[in-house]
């Protein structure tokens, strides 16, 4: 079988797994945040953190809940890296920078999961549980959260309560993550995963030369890195690492717990508004520009110059273009190949995925709630070309609306073009990188998208562990993530005050091929309207050379 | 303010206990599970012995270096971004890639030197040298190479070791993985589990 057919029929298993679970898992997620139902175990949660589970907030303060609970994380979080040799299992790796762990701290509450650090050098095994596993957890179950607040903006009127924060990101990580979590790890580990407390094992090779091979407890850590779309790796090398992914068989799994939450939120989402067709709108215009930056990735590296540098024998192209397009199209940045060592159009394209503000299918919740907000803008855009007061899902799009999603959607951009031009002009940053001419740019570019857009991945040659790489990549995350938090927020909140329009023949369908058009291509647009100067000078100039 | 005080305390609140829940009880359960015969072994880095001694991993590949590089009996991994030289064994304490893209003058430099070196240790010319022979994976421990990269390196360790070409070729196919499900990844030979059958037949 030729390794195009192969890598195709590989694309369909992937695929047929994720439409048998769509269904049953995107309903599931419907029930855990429409029930009024406490499970036992989170009524005592309830009871030990001392909040009315029964009381719902408005957007204001769900908003603060948000902040509140990702501030003292980001605090914890640093404390622990700076507190590490009084921890066991630190195996003298010593306290944590204060630079870098400010920087792990933000990235890995931000659902970011960038590694500025070397983990078999820096990370002791307890910060890695007790402090990233947690954040793998809740942060995702906080994007989980603010997505289904809008999802209420949406199905509610005439009311200011959007639910209740702490019931949501209780639910989110109790019903949905953990047990997820728990069986995929199971899974993994049967796979070959380690999941070792050990920090290294010796050997003796048989040539008689002594190596000591890095161990860590992975599986726990690996089936919540992708289910949460969060991506930071317990090696240095990620799922490209054999004790992160062992094989071909682990590699199509890991794919799969990337993709399976955003995917089948859109389930959750139609189902939730009464429509399941809503939500399959929303998956087609995510799959159609996950598929298409699939084949040009695909395309690409299977034409490259150096195909095989920078991935592993065992997935070769086709799995390696099949996880670098699923990571960067959801906000996940795990890799199992080395991105930087693509081709210009290959690496372009996972960069893309990126600029398009990961929604094709995005992270967990964040996938949803970008989409959503992206409608908007579509359905602004349709009412301007007709004359006529947008509306979406029966509600009235004004001026609060559409300010609240514009706000939303051009926070990215800004943080991330101020970013890549002050780094530009610093005189440390061409030391900094890896490469030569237009892809040593594409470096300091694919930096700054994947810091403010959440994703963790990188063009992983270039030095960041000066000052100003950490403290300003961090500050991208924090923005890149809650600016556009407290404007769906907002939104939510001035959705939910609205009652419903009834629909009327002038109302545009936003369950058929022209909305999905109007979507997909606002999309495509503000990204390309906003990102063309700078793709120009780095990717698609080194394509051309 | 009061409010997001409030809040933030309710949030250190939550936090803790979702601590003890997903950074405690949930790792040390997954632990827990791995530690059942059948499980263990992966969990513990898949490694292999030899007369009590570990001798390395099945999933790690770092390349033996040979006493006599004019009679050298292994088979070689894929470069290592983790090696000090352009071939040679990576120090599997780490994991790395070379992160070098595919417009670089210096790293084409490095690319040649790896061909010509790999050429003449088989005795092939250089055009015969495979693409994963000359890259660096991306984890810089990669324990397989291509079927063509070990197929280039039979006749040499047919002849060094002394063992008929046909049972070298027989032992290349005894450690291939081919697609899972016949169509997942590519298929690869693993390199330690090799060398060991080798040494073991002679």
């Amino acid at each position: 079988m030729s390794s195009t057919v192969a890598g195709l029929l590989q694309v369909a298993v992937l695929l047929a797994a994720l439409a048998v679970v769509y269904r049953p898992l995107g309903d599931y997620m419907a029930r855990v945040f429409s029930t009024a139902k406490h499970t036992r175990a989170e009524a005592a949660v309830y009871r030990v953190v001392r909040v009315d589970p029964d009381s719902e907030q408005r957007w204001g303060t769900y908003a603060q809940g948000v902040l509140g609970f990702s501030f003292v994380s980001v605090v914890l979080l640093y404390l622990l890296q700076r507190l590490q040799p009084l921890l066991p299992f630190d195996f003298g790796r010593g306290a944590v920078p204060p630079g870098m762990a400010f920087n792990n701290a933000a990235s890995f509450v931000s659902n970011t999961n960038w590694q500025s650090y070397v983990p078999e050098v820096v990370m002791g095994h307890t910060v890695q549980m007790v402090g990233l596993t947690v954040q793998n957890f809740v942060s995702a179950a906080v994007g989980l959260a603010v997505a289904m607040a809008l999802v209420r903006g949406f199905i509610r009127s005439k009311t200011d309560r959007l639910g209740n924060f702490w019931v949501d990101l209780v639910r989110g990580t109790l019903r949905i993550l953990l047990p997820m979590a728990f069986l995929s790890a199971i899974v993994l580990i049967g796979l070959g995963v380690v999941m070792s407390l050990r920090s290294g094992v010796t050997v003796v090779g048989p040539d008689g030369a002594e190596h000591t091979i890095a161990l860590a407890p992975a599986a726990s850590q690996e089936s919540i890195k992708l289910l949460g779309t969060n991506g930071g790796g317990i090696f240095n090398a990620n799922s490209a690492h054999p004790f992160e992914n062992p094989n071909s068989w682990s590699n199509l799994v890991e794919i799969f717990l990337l993709l399976v939450i955003p995917v089948s939120l859109t389930r959750t989402f139609g189902k939730l508004v009464g429509n399941p067709k809503q939500g399959y709108v929303l998956l087609g215009v995510m799959g159609t520009l996950w598929s298409g930056m699939l084949a040009v990735i695909w395309w690409a590296e299977s034409t490259g110059l150096r195909p095989l540098e920078g991935k592993e024998t065992r997935f070769g192209v086709a799995g390696s273009a099949l996880f670098a397009d699923s990571t960067t199209g959801t906000s996940t940045g795990a890799v199992n190949s080395m991105h930087d060592s693509y081709s210009g159009l290959g690496g372009g394209g996972t960069l893309l995925n990126m600029l398009f503000g990961e929604m094709t299918p995005g992270g967990v919740g964040t996938g949803l709630y970008s989409i959503l907000v992206m409608a908007i803008i579509a359905m602004f855009l349709a009412g301007l070309m007709v004359g006529r007061t947008p509306e979406y899902l029966g509600k009235k799009l004004g001026k609060r609306e559409v300010t609240a999603a514009a706000v939303s959607i051009l926070a990215m951009p800004t943080v991330l073009l101020l970013g890549v031009g002050i780094a530009l002009v610093l005189p440390g940053t061409s030391g900094a990188l890896n490469n030569p001419g237009a892809h040593g740019f594409s470096e300091v570019l694919y930096a700054y998208a994947s810091a403010s857009n959440n994703n963790g991945s990188a063009f992983a040659g270039i030095t960041v562990t000066n000052d100003w790489f950490q403290s300003s990549l961090g500050v991208c995350m924090l923005l890149g993530r809650f600016i556009p938090i407290v404007a769906v927020l907002c939104l939510a909140g001035s959705l939910a005050a609205q009652k419903k329009v009834p629909e009327s023949a002038g109302t545009l369908p936003t369950t058929g091929p022209l909305f999905a058009t109007l979507l997909g291509g606002s999309v495509v647009l503000v990204a390309a309207l906003t990102f063309v100067p700078a793709l120009a000078l780095g990717p698609i100039a080194e394509a051309l050379l | 303010m009061n409010n997001l005080v409030k809040q933030s305390l309710a949030g250190l609140r939550v936090l803790l206990v979702l601590t003890v829940i997903t950074g405690v009880l949930y790792p040390l359960a997954v632990w827990g599970v791995s530690r059942v015969p059948g499980l263990q072994a992966n969990a513990e880095g898949s490694i292999t012995s030899r007369n009590g001694q570990a001798v390395g991993s099945s999933l790690i590949g770092v390349d033996p270096v040979a006493e006599d590089p004019a009679n050298d009996p292994w088979f070689h991994t894929r470069p290592s971004a983790l090696a000090k030289d352009p071939l040679g064994p990576g120090d599997p304490s780490s994991s790395l890639g070379s992160n070098k893209s595919a417009v670089n003058e210096d790293y084409d430099a490095v690319v040649a030197e790896r061909r010509t070196l790999i050429a003449r240790r088989e005795g092939v010319a250089e055009d015969r040298v495979p693409q994963d022979a000359v890259t660096a994976s991306a984890s810089g421990l990669d324990p397989q190479i291509s079927p063509a990269y070990a197929e280039l390196q039979v006749a040499r360790v047919a002849r060094v070791t002394g063992l008929p070409v046909d049972e070298v070729r027989a032992l290349v196919a005894d450690h291939t993985t081919g697609r899972g499900l016949g169509v997942l990844g590519d298929p690869a030979v693993t390199v330690l589990d090799l060398n060991l059958a080798v040494r073991a037949a002679k």
